[in-house]
C-alpha cells in the first residue's frame, strides 16, 4: 500500500479531500520581500506557557540578568515546554499580562528589559549529528522549548519521540492560509537548514518515507526544497493542488496517502507523522547549533500596513512593535481588527501588547475594503435557508446547518450524533454561508459548554465518591462512638455500684440523692430489713439505685402491711411492691439506655428533680396526708374510681403516691393511704409497662421524652467537643433539635411541674368534697 | 490600545442571501417572457398583484412579529413567492385569486412558521394547491394560447377581465376561451387527461389546435424558457443540480416505460417534459433550499420521488397536473430523507452515525 501511494505521488497523482474553499490568497503583498530582520525592541513579554500543555517552574526572579538563549523555566513533565530568553537583558516584572488567546485572557508572563548587547550564553555547537544518541537528540529538542510551529503547538519532542513503524513522515509546507508567507520564505531563504532538520527527524523516526507537501501557489518553495533534496531518495516534494484547508493536518493526510484518520485517533496511530516545516528549521537549529526556539518568522501583513513583510520576531515581541516595523496606516481606527494568524481561523487580538509566541504565523491587518465582514459591530445574520453550501465546501463532511441548529438549541447529544468533535474550526462553511452566520462561532460556544458539562459531570462524579465515602466513614465512626459511649456507661455503672455503698465520695447527684435517702431510710426502717432480701431475691434489679428503692418501697409497704392489717388490702401490697419497683427501674433504664448520664446536664436536671420531689413530697405530706387520714374510705373509693380514669393523674398521682409514702412511712401512716400508693402505682405500671391505653399520655410521653432529648443534646455536644469540624458539616439540623429538645425538656418540665401542683390541688379539693 | 475582536473566519466570499433571491427572480424571466408573449398579459398582471400583495403582508406579519422590517422585507424571498404564484396561475383568473392565495402563503404557510428558512412546506406551492382546492372552478379557467383566442387580448382586455369577469368589449371569461368552433378550450395536459378518458388514443389527441406543432402549444416554449433560467442558475451555482436532473430523469424513465409499454393512451416523454408546470417545477420550486433535502444524496431521492409523483398524478390521479401536489408531498418527506441520507463524517467509518 505505501508503494503504490509512493507511485502514485511520483506520478504526481494526489487524492481530492471532500470540500474547500477559493478564498483570496493575497501572498502576493509579502511573498516577494526576504525575511527582515528587526532591531531589538525595549522590552520583551514572554508567556510561560506557548505550547498545548503546561506552564515550567520558573527558573528566574525578578532583577535577574538573563543572557540570550538561557532558559527561564524548567521542565518537569513531558507537557512541559521550556522557554529561553530571546535576548539579554533583566527581568523587570513577572506578572499578569494579556496573551495571545481568542477570549483576550491573561497569562503570567516574563518582562525582559532588553539590555541591546544581544550577548549569548554558552553554546555547545554539534558538528556530527551521527555522534549524537537519538535520546541525546529528542533531549536537545526537549530542552530547546520546541513546539508545533504551525499552529497546535504540541510539543516536539514526544512527537519525534521513536515510535514503530511509521510509514510516512509529513513536511507540512501547504500554508493553505490566505495572505501567511512565513513558511513559504522560510522554505525559500533557509531550505538547506529545513533539509537538515528534516534529516535529523528522519534519524529518530526512520519513516519509510518522507513528503514534502507544498501548494502549487509556491513554485519558488518547491524549487528550493526539490534541489535541496534532489539527493535524497527518500525525499519526496510533492506539490499539491491550492486549496484551503489543505493545510489540515487531516486532510493533508487524505491527499498524499489517501487514508483517513480514524476520528478521535492521531495519524501516528495510521503510522504518519506531520512536522511544520518551520518546526523541522527550528530542530536543526537546536541541534546543531544549541539555539533554542526563540524566535520565528512573522508575517506582518494586511492592506493597512504600508510595509507588509516577513520578519524574524523574538518570541514575546509585543505585536504593536511589528505593527511600528511595517508602517501601519491607520491603526486609530477604533473599529480596526488586528488579527493573529490568517484570515479563516486566526482570531482577533485584543491588545497591542499581545506578545509573538512560537505558534504565531502571522500578524494581519486588515483595510476595511479588503475584509469588511471583519469591521462589522454586529453580525448581519439572517435565517438560514438551507441551502446547504456550507456542508458542501466542509472538509471534515459535516453537516454545517443542522450543527448550528443544535448549537443554537443546545441540544448536546444531537451536536454528538452529527460529530462535533470532528469538525476542525477551518471556516469553510462560515466563509460560503450566504445568510451570513457565524457558524464557527457557534460551534466554539457549542464545544466550550459540552467541555464544561463533561468537566461538571466529572465534578459530580467525584464529589458523588467522596460524599459516599464521607457517608461510610461518618456511619462507622458512629458505630465506634456508640460503643465508646456504651462502654462508658457500663464502666461509669460499674464506678456507681462501687461508690454508692461508700455513699461518701458522691459520684453522682443521682448517687449521692439515692444515697441520702437510703440512709435516711435506713436509718428509720431498720426493723424490716430481714424481709429485704427475700424481696431482693424474687425481683430482678440489677442497679443498685433501684435496689435501694425496692427496698424503700417494700419497706413502706411492709410497715403499711404491719399496721393496717387489714386483709383485703394484704394481697395488692405485693403489686405495689412490684409496681414501684417496676416503675424505679424503668426509669432508671431509661436513664441508663442511653449511654451518656454522665453529662453535666443531666446531672443538674436529675438533681433537679430530686429537688423538686423532695419539696413536693414535702407539700404533699402537709397538705395531703393529714385530709387523707380524715376520709379513709371514701378516699378510698374516690382513688379506686379515678384508676381508668387518667393517666396524666395517674404518674400525677404516682410522684404524690411515692412522696406521700415517703411520709407515711415516716410516721408509720394509714391504710388509705396505703391504698391509695397502692392504686396510683397501679396505673403507673399500666402506663409504663403497656402503654396501650389510648388515653392522653402527653405528661408520661414528655417525661419520659426528657431524658432522651437530654440525651440528644448531650451527644450533639459529646461530638462538637470531639470533632467540631466534622459535626458542623454532619447535619445542621443537630443544634436546632438541641436547642428543641433543650426547651421541649425545659417545658415539659415545667408542665410537670404545674400538673403535679393542680393534680394534687385537685385530689385535695376532691378529697376534701368526699 | 484595545483592538476590534471579531470570531474568525475574517474573511467571506460576499454572497447573501438576498442576491440569491434575487439571482431567482432574475432567473424566471425567459419563461416569463415566453409566457407573455404566448398568453398575454394575464400572468404578468397577476405577478404584480401577487408581489403588492406579498410586500403588504409581509410587511404587516413582520412589523407584528417586531422583526427588522428594512431588512426582512426586501431579501426577496417574498416576492419570490408572489412571483411563483403569479406565473401559475390561469391567466384570466380573478384578481382576488391571487391576492388570498399571495396572502395565504405569506401570512401562513411562510409566516406562521416562523419566517423565512423556518418553513415546512414551500410557500408558493401550498398557495396554489390552497387555490386549487377551494376554488377550482376560478383555478382551471386556462386561457388558450392567443393565437387560438378569438378576442383581442390586449393589456386593457386583460385587465379588465382579471377585474370584472369580462373585457372591455363585454365578452366574458367563458366566450374568450371558447374557440372559433365552439369548443371551450382547456391546457394540453387536462385535454389528453379528457381524451383518454374519453378512450380517445393519444395520437387522435394531439390533432387538438392546443397541442400545436410540437408537443403543447405556447406551453412548450414557456417550459423551455424556464429549462435556460434554470441551467443558468446551476451554471451560478444557485441551485443544486442534483434535484432536477434525477426529477427530470424521473418523469422521463416513468413516461418512457409507459409510452413503450402503451403508446395509444400514454403520452410521449417530452410531451411530459414540456407541458403543465415541469420546468418549472424542476428548477424553481423543487430546488427552493428551505423547503428541500439538504445532503447531495437526499435531493436525488426528492427528485426522483417528485418525479414519480408527477407522473402518477398526471396519469392516474384526479388533476391534470400533478407538479404542486407532488412537491408538497416531497417537502413532508425531506426531513425524513435528510435524516437517512447524511454523509458520512470524516474519520468515521460508513454507517457509523
Amino acid at each position: 500500500m505505501v508503494e503504490s501511494v509512493v507511485e502514485r505521488i511520483t506520478r504526481g497523482h494526489f487524492w481530492d479531500f471532500h470540500g474547500g474553499i477559493h478564498p483570496p490568497e493575497q501572498k502576493f503583498l509579502t511573498s516577494s520581500k526576504p525575511i527582515k530582520q528587526l532591531s531589538l525592541p525595549k522590552q520583551l513579554i514572554i508567556p510561560l506557557q506557548q505550547h498545548i500543555g503546561r506552564e515550567g517552574d520558573l527558573l528566574v526572579t525578578i532583577g535577574d540578568r538573563v543572557l540570550k538563549g538561557q532558559a527561564l523555566t524548567l521542565s518537569t513533565n513531558p507537557m512541559v515546554v521550556p522557554i529561553h530568553a530571546p535576548t539579554s537583558g533583566t527581568i523587570s516584572a513577572i506578572k499578569m499580562s494579556v496573551i495571545a488567546h481568542p477570549s483576550g485572557l491573561s497569562q503570567l508572563c516574563i518582562f525582559l528589559d532588553v539590555d541591546g548587547e544581544d550577548t549569548w550564553r554558552k553554546r555547545e555547537l554539534c558538528h556530527d549529528i551521527e555522534q549524537l544518541t537519538n535520546h541525546q537528540i529528542i533531549e536537545k529538542i526537549a530542552d530547546a522549548g520546541i513546539a508545533g510551529m504551525g499552529g497546535a503547538g504540541f510539543p516536539t519532542h514526544i512527537k519525534v519521540n521513536r515510535q514503530p513503524d511509521i510509514n510516512f513522515l509529513i513536511i507540512n509546507g501547504a500554508e493553505c492560509e490566505p495572505y501567511i508567507t512565513a513558511d513559504d520564505l522560510l522554505m525559500m531563504e533557509q531550505s538547506n537548514a529545513i533539509v537538515d532538520g528534516i534529516k535529523i527527524i528522519d534519524k529518530l523516526l526512520t519513516p519509510a518515507f518522507i513528503l514534502i507537501a507544498i501548494e502549487d501557489n509556491k513554485p519558488k518553495a518547491i524549487k528550493a526544497l526539490q534541489q535541496a533534496t534532489a539527493s535524497i531518495e527518500k525525499i519526496k516534494v510533492c506539490v499539491v493542488p491550492t486549496k484551503y484547508p489543505t493545510g489540515g493536518e487531516k486532510q493533508l493526510i487524505q491527499i498524499l496517502t489517501g487514508t483517513e484518520v480514524t476520528s478521535g485517533q492521531l495519524p501516528i496511530h495510521a503510522g504518519i507523522v506531520m512536522q511544520n516545516v518551520a518546526t523541522c528549521f527550528a530542530i536543526n537549529e537546536a541541534v546543531r547549533h544549541d539555539t533554542p526556539l526563540i524566535r520565528r518568522v512573522v508575517t506582518v501583513t494586511g492592506q493597512a500596513l504600508n510595509k507588509p513583510q516577513n520578519v524574524w520576531a523574538l518570541l514575546g515581541t509585543p505585536i504593536n512593535f511589528l505593527l511600528e516595523q511595517c508602517s501601519v496606516q491607520n491603526i486609530e481606527n477604533e473599529n480596526q481588527p488586528v488579527i493573529m494568524g490568517g484570515p479563516m481561523m486566526g482570531f482577533s487580538v485584543s491588545s497591542e501588547l499581545v506578545p509573538i509566541v512560537k505558534t504565531s504565523n502571522c500578524i494581519l491587518v486588515p483595510s476595511k475594503v479588503e475584509m469588511p465582514s471583519a469591521f462589522e459591530k454586529e453580525s448581519k445574520e439572517v435565517e438560514c435557508i438551507r441551502c446547504g453550501q456550507c456542508s458542501d465546501v466542509c472538509p471534515s463532511q459535516l453537516l454545517p446547518q443542522e450543527l448550528q441548529w443544535s448549537a443554537k438549541a443546545k441540544d448536546h447529544a444531537q451536536l454528538k450524533k452529527l460529530n462535533l468533535s470532528d469538525c476542525i474550526d477551518c471556516g469553510a462553511c462560515a466563509y460560503v454561508c450566504p445568510s451570513q452566520i457565524p457558524l464557527v462561532h457557534y460551534y466554539r460556544i457549542a464545544k466550550a459548554e459540552i467541555r464544561e458539562q463533561q468537566q461538571l459531570d466529572l465534578k459530580a462524579e467525584k464529589a458523588k465518591i467522596r460524599f459516599e465515602a464521607r457517608k461510610l466513614r461518618l456511619e462507622k465512626e458512629k458505630i465506634a462512638r456508640q460503643e465508646k459511649h456504651k462502654k462508658a456507661a457500663a464502666a461509669r455503672k460499674a464506678a456507681m455500684n462501687k461508690a454508692t455503698p461508700e455513699a461518701t465520695g458522691a459520684k453522682s447527684a443521682v448517687a449521692a440523692a439515692l444515697a441520702r435517702v437510703k440512709a435516711k431510710k435506713a436509718s428509720k426502717a431498720q426493723v424490716d430489713t430481714p424481709d429485704a432480701p427475700a424481696d431482693l431475691s424474687t425481683e430482678v434489679v440489677d442497679d443498685q439505685k433501684s435496689q435501694v428503692s425496692a427496698a424503700i418501697a417494700r419497706a413502706k409497704a411492709k410497715k403499711q402491711l404491719k399496721a393496717e392489717a387489714a386483709t383485703k388490702l394484704s394481697n395488692s401490697s405485693d403489686d405495689t411492691n412490684k409496681a414501684v419497683d417496676v416503675d424505679t427501674v424503668e426509669t432508671k433504664t431509661t436513664v441508663t439506655q442511653q449511654p451518656t448520664v454522665d453529662d453535666k446536664k443531666a446531672k443538674i436536671a436529675a438533681a433537679v428533680a430530686k429537688a423538686k420531689a423532695k419539696k413536693l413530697s414535702k407539700n404533699a405530706e402537709v397538705t395531703d396526708t393529714d385530709k387523707v387520714t380524715d376520709n379513709t374510705l371514701a378516699d378510698k373509693t374516690v382513688a379506686e374510681k379515678t384508676v381508668n380514669i387518667d393517666d396524666k393523674k395517674a404518674k400525677v398521682a404516682a410522684a404524690i403516691a411515692k412522696a406521700k409514702s415517703k411520709a407515711l412511712a415516716k410516721a408509720n401512716a394509714k391504710a388509705e393511704s396505703l391504698n391509695e400508693e397502692k392504686i396510683a402505682a397501679n396505673n403507673v405500671s399500666a402506663t409504663v409497662t403497656s402503654n396501650v391505653t389510648p388515653t392522653d399520655h402527653s405528661p408520661s410521653n414528655s417525661a419520659q421524652a426528657i431524658p432522651e432529648d437530654i440525651v440528644v443534646t448531650e451527644n450533639a455536644e459529646n461530638s462538637d467537643s470531639k470533632n467540631q469540624n466534622e459535626s458542623l458539616a454532619e447535619s445542621t439540623p443537630t443544634p436546632a433539635m438541641d436547642k428543641k429538645a433543650k426547651i421541649a425538656a425545659a417545658i415539659a418540665k415545667a408542665k410537670a411541674k404545674k400538673k403535679l401542683k393542680e393534680a394534687s390541688s385537685v385530689e385535695n379539693n376532691d378529697q376534701d368534697s368526699v | 490600545m484595545a483592538f476590534w475582536i471579531a470570531s474568525s473566519p475574517h474573511n467571506h466570499n460576499h454572497t447573501k442571501t438576498p442576491n440569491l433571491m434575487r439571482l431567482v427572480i432574475y432567473a424566471t424571466l425567459p419563461g416569463v417572457l415566453a409566457q407573455w408573449y404566448f398568453f398575454g398579459w394575464g400572468n404578468l398582471i397577476h405577478i404584480g398583484l401577487a408581489m403588492a400583495t406579498a410586500l403588504v403582508c409581509e410587511f404587516t406579519v413582520l412589523s407584528l412579529r417586531k422583526k427588522p422590517i428594512s431588512h426582512e422585507l426586501f431579501d426577496g424571498s417574498a416576492l419570490l413567492t408572489a412571483l411563483l404564484i403569479g406565473i401559475c396561475l390561469p391567466a384570466l383568473a380573478p384578481w382576488w385569486i391571487s391576492v388570498i392565495g399571495t396572502m395565504f402563503a405569506i401570512v401562513i404557510v411562510k409566516q406562521l412558521y416562523g419566517g423565512l428558512g423556518h418553513n415546512p412546506f414551500n410557500p408558493a406551492m401550498a398557495g396554489y394547491v390552497m387555490l386549487l382546492v377551494s376554488f377550482p372552478l376560478q383555478m382551471t379557467i386556462w386561457q388558450p394560447p392567443l393565437s387560438l383566442v378569438a378576442v383581442d387580448l390586449n393589456f386593457a382586455n386583460t385587465l379588465t377581465t382579471i377585474l370584472t369577469g369580462f373585457t372591455v368589449e363585454g365578452y366574458s371569461v367563458e366566450q374568450v376561451r371558447t374557440s372559433i368552433d365552439g369548443f371551450t378550450m382547456a391546457t394540453p395536459l387536462d385535454t389528453l387527461k379528457t381524451n383518454t378518458g374519453l378512450g380517445l388514443t393519444v395520437f387522435e389527441s394531439i390533432k387538438n389546435p392546443i397541442f400545436g406543432d410540437n408537443f403543447a402549444l405556447g406551453w412548450e416554449w414557456v417550459n423551455a424558457g424556464f429549462l435556460v433560467g434554470g441551467l443558468f442558475l446551476i451554471a451560478k451555482k444557485a441551485i443544486a443540480w442534483q434535484t432536477p436532473l434525477s426529477f427530470l430523469l424521473s418523469l422521463f424513465i416513468c413516461s418512457f416505460i409507459s409510452y413503450s409499454l402503451n403508446p395509444d393512451s400514454s403520452a410521449s416523454t417530452m410531451f411530459h417534459w414540456f407541458s403543465g408546470a415541469t420546468m418549472l417545477g424542476a428548477f424553481f420550486i423543487l430546488t427552493d433550499p428551505v423547503t428541500g433535502a439538504t445532503s447531495n444524496k437526499g435531493r436525488i431521492i426528492v427528485g426522483l420521488l417528485a418525479g414519480l409523483l408527477v407522473y402518477l398524478i398526471r396519469t392516474a390521479g384526479g388533476y391534470p397536473d400533478g407538479v404542486a401536489f407532488a412537491i408538497l408531498l416531497c417537502n413532508m418527506s425531506a426531513p425524513l430523507i435528510d435524516q437517512y441520507t447524511r454523509p458520512r463524517t470524516y474519520g468515521h467509518l460508513k454507517g457509523d452515525k
